[in-house]
């Protein structure tokens, strides 16, 4: 009974926030935009846009590719946040560590022609690695050694990197600017690098249409691996000790800083991983447009599968189907997709503020839980 | 005492069940007007439970409550206070960086002209603190208030809102020995002046003092009434352990054997900045207990974080087993030379409230074998380890998987010596070691404590009980001010010569 409703309660809270969720989503989505219609067909719409959205999404061999595609950034970038959740970290900057990824892999990517294929893939993938965990160890040093707060420090350094990668693929201006060291020459106005090299593509599984690569086998891989790295070893044991008690973990002879350090720059290196695989499994090069916002949505992720790498692996593989089947719900209901992105953020909130949850459904809240909410206290620190 | 016949608080047959847990059972207690009500029991007896049904936190699964004889249905704290019960929590509830008058109207502000009207609120304060000698300044700022002050103004809350019942959850717990003193005035005042008050606690000595009638609670049931005026100590302690307890520690003389902690003028600031050790020098041999006993605040925390290497030493040498461990990290002192720490404050550093407690108990040996291997933690070990030391250390938990912070405060000070004291040990450092626990986990400590004495390990005793020092040490050292102003062996010890010292004088005639 006790194990049960131990293994249960976790669950609880994300289920019923997607159902929220989808549940003011469809209110939305019969009451505001389109109000010609009875009552009874109004309430009718969203259900058939649910029904489409699936359809997009699982309903055909595109469509489940396009999931599983969408699903395999976010599924990195989900844990990086939740690293750093464990480590009592809000790791704001998974967004710019995405993007210092891109551009490292893609600056070893487009360069070194005549490589083996799996070398040249392999130190692409490392260096987009290198690229976030760098942008994830500038918060973490911060902290450590001056006290200013990760969470503004990962806020700024997205921008940062934003612009540095936009530099770097510049297109040079009318006037004489000098053009960014990984535009392509060849590309004219346009403001991107060249494409990658073959030999530091990640293959396909399924070429087109479908373009599944392999990038969700290394996410899954990792996603186990970080699992296991957290509790199955001493490693992970110091990350989470210092993320619940940071004195308890003084006492015990943990070496906190270099531990806060750490989680900085293995969360970096996910999210940048992520941004490597992006763009050699997919975009085969780098431009401005070719954003972090998977960064953000990574915190979503990570609150959905509660910061634990296996609820991660469901909570992007959600994410990624209801971006795949946006589409679809477009076109078939003549509902802007964007509603996607409301009942996402509606997720969000639901997630990160317990309490609406047990509200909404009158369940008494465990004060434990509500007070270990990765939500809560976040400033503090 | 009153002589009214109707009870102003009643409870019958009072029953709570949780899933999986009688947390109280037929509990019958009775509370008349101005009378001052103990209820008695270790921690996890279910006094705090029954509170909060009272209080109107939880409903009792059966029985019922009578206010002034009249059954009512309690269904969150604001019918309790409508009804005239206040509760003073043994945390206080209140808003650091507002004043006083702002804390008390939380929740009840008082409005005119659609602006809060304080001055009215702090007459109000002035009046009562006056009439119940509670000297509250209402402008004060909470936390520039010592902990004696903020108790009073969660009691002038209480009042504020008409309460006619106080219940008083651990009040003590908190206080230092003059503070308490002052409290004892306040309940009696306020018992003189008719209100009723339920002191909760289970410091045996207090309620002899205070109460006028002791309940007793024992594993959630009313296990009897004692009447103070013919209890005894030892006859409360049978009631609430439900067996003969020994108040006194039962130990043989010490036979010091060679220096294990050497400390050599030891200075170290607070965290403030301020200096908190001014050269403290002392040592402590194998098979002996060294007491340090002193007013709280006078340094004792700032040497066991130093010692323990918590904190940074500015000068000095500390020395364990002949080997320099000044500003050495924790994992050194505690692993290569062999020494252990009960912290002082057990929630903030000796665990991690949703471990369970089976990693709880390797907080700070999981990066040894056998409980792990390289980096691979070995999960077995880990568990095995824990269901050994659960039951040699008699500590009181569902499982070794219930979260740590989920046990009593008895049960959690059990799972961090159990850790503690379980290792080949040179140097024992215990701070504070039964501070809010219950007698029979504090007698069981104590006698751990004296066990490891005599296998020869060297004991640093950390103490603001006096009664404890003076129960287990062979050598005490009173700090004050940053220093040690004596060290005396415990024949020659007197509790006055002691006080004096802790309150800074050195007289000639003590023997120092």
């Amino acid at each position: 009974m006790q194990s049960i409703r131990r293994f249960i309660r976790p669950l609880l809270i994300p289920f019923l926030a997607i159902l929220s969720a989808l549940i003011v989503g469809g209110l939305i989505m019969a009451f505001f935009g389109d109000t010609s219609g009875t009552l009874m067909e109004r309430l009718w719409r969203p259900v058939r846009a649910y029904q489409s959205l699936f359809e997009g999404a699982f309903g055909s061999g595109r469509g489940l590719s396009t999931t599983i595609r969408k699903m395999t950034p976010l599924l990195l970038t989900g844990l990086s946040v939740a690293v750093a959740f464990k480590a009592g970290l809000f790791n704001i900057g998974a967004s710019g560590q995405f993007v210092m990824g891109s551009v490292f892999s893609v600056a070893v990517g487009i360069n070194f022609p005549g490589l083996p294929p799996f070398i040249h893939l392999s130190l692409a993938l490392l260096a987009g690695m290198l690229g976030g965990a760098i942008w994830g160890a500038i918060p973490g040093l911060l902290k450590v050694y001056t006290g200013a707060h990760e969470v503004i420090v990962t806020i700024m350094l997205n921008y940062v990197a934003a612009l540095f990668a936009g530099w770097t693929v510049y297109a040079g201006g009318t006037q004489g600017q000098q053009p960014g060291p990984l535009w392509d020459t060849t590309a004219g106005p346009i403001s991107e690098t060249p494409d990658v090299l073959a030999s530091a593509r990640i293959p396909w599984i399924f070429g087109p249409p479908y373009r599944v690569h392999y990038g969700i086998l290394i996410a899954l891989a990792v996603a186990v691996f970080i699992w296991w790295l957290l509790y199955k070893t001493t490693v992970g044991f110091e990350i989470r000790t210092v993320g619940q008690n940071m004195k308890a973990a003084r006492y015990a002879g943990i070496r906190v800083r270099w531990t806060i350090i750490f989680a900085m720059i293995l969360a970096g290196g996910l999210a940048g991983l992520a941004g490597g695989i992006e763009t050699l499994g997919l975009n085969h090069k780098f431009a401005p447009e070719f954003g972090g916002g998977v960064g953000f949505d990574g915190i979503t992720v990570a609150l959905l599968g509660q910061t634990h790498p296996l609820g991660v692996i469901f909570a992007s593989f959600l994410f990624g189907a209801m971006d795949a089947g946006a589409a679809k719900l477009q076109f078939d209901t003549r509902i802007a997709q964007d509603i996607v992105q409301v009942i996402q953020a509606l997720v969000l909130a639901f997630v990160a503020a317990p309490t609406i949850i047990y509200t909404i459904f009158r369940m008494k809240p465990d004060p434990e839980e509500v007070e270990s909410a990765p939500t809560v206290n976040w400033g503090a620190g | 005492m009153s002589t009214e016949n109707i009870p102003v608080l009643e409870t019958r047959g009072i029953t709570k069940r949780f899933p999986g847990v009688v947390a109280n059972e037929d509990v019958n207690l009775t509370l008349h007007k101005g009378e001052i009500l103990a209820l008695l029991g270790e921690n996890g007896a279910g006094k705090s439970t029954l509170m909060n049904i009272i209080y109107g936190l939880y409903q009792p699964t059966e029985g019922e409550i009578l206010v002034n004889g009249t059954p009512v249905q309690m269904n969150n704290p604001s019918d309790a206070i409508a009804l005239g019960i206040g509760m003073v929590h043994q945390h206080f509830q209140l808003v650091p960086v507002m004043t006083v008058a702002e804390n008390i109207m939380l929740g009840s502000e008082s409005v005119k002209n659609g602006l809060l009207d304080t001055r009215a609120v702090a007459a109000r304060i002035s009046e009562l603190s006056q009439r119940y000698n509670l000297d509250i300044d209402p402008y004060a700022i909470i936390e520039d208030l010592p902990v004696g002050a903020r108790q009073r103004v969660e009691i002038v809350k209480t009042l504020y809102r008409n309460a006619d019942i106080l219940i008083l959850d651990e009040p003590t717990a908190v206080l230092t020995p003059q503070e308490i003193e002052g409290l004892f005035e306040v309940m009696t005042l306020l018992k003189n002046q008719g209100k009723s008050i339920i002191f909760i606690t289970h410091k045996l000595k207090e309620v002899l003092q205070v109460a006028d009638r002791i309940t007793v609670l024992r594993q959630g049931k009313t296990v009897g009434e004692a009447d103070p005026e013919t209890a005894t100590q030892n006859s409360l302690a049978a009631l609430m352990v439900g067996r003969e307890v020994i108040l006194t520690v039962e130990k043989k003389p010490a036979n010091p054997q060679g220096v294990v902690l050497a400390v050599e003028d030891l200075a170290a600031r607070n965290d403030l900045g301020d200096p908190a050790l001014r050269g403290v020098s002392f040592d402590v041999r194998a098979g002996e207990i060294v007491g340090v006993a002193g007013v709280q605040g006078n340094g004792q925390t700032e040497l066991v974080e130093v010692v323990t290497g918590l904190r940074h030493a500015d000068a000095g040498e500390v020395h364990i087993n002949g080997q320099r461990m000044t500003n050495a990290t924790p994992r050194a002192i505690t692993q290569a030379a062999a020494s252990c720490h009960v912290p002082e404050d057990r929630h903030a550093y000796g665990m991690v409230s949703p471990y369970p407690v089976a990693e709880n108990l390797v907080l700070n040996t999981y990066n040894l074998v056998p409980y792990s291997h390289g980096i691979n933690v070995d999960t077995r070990a880990i568990r095995s380890h824990a269901t050994e030391l659960v039951k040699q250390y008699d500590v009181r938990t569902p499982s070794i998987d219930t979260p740590g912070g989920s046990l009593s405060g008895g049960n959690q000070q059990k799972m961090v010596v159990a850790r503690e004291f379980s290792r080949d040990l040179n140097l024992l450092i215990a701070a504070q070691p039964t501070r809010g626990i219950d007698v029979g986990s504090i007698e069981f400590i104590h006698n751990q404590i004296v066990a490891k004495r005599d296998n020869g390990v060297a004991v640093l005793l950390i103490s603001s009980e006096l009664d404890e020092i003076m129960a287990l040490s062979d050598r005490i050292a009173v700090m004050y001010k940053g220093e040690i102003i004596g060290i005396v062996p415990r024949a020659e010890a007197t509790r006055e010569g002691l006080g004096l010292l802790m309150a800074g004088v050195k007289d000639e005639r003590v023997p120092v």
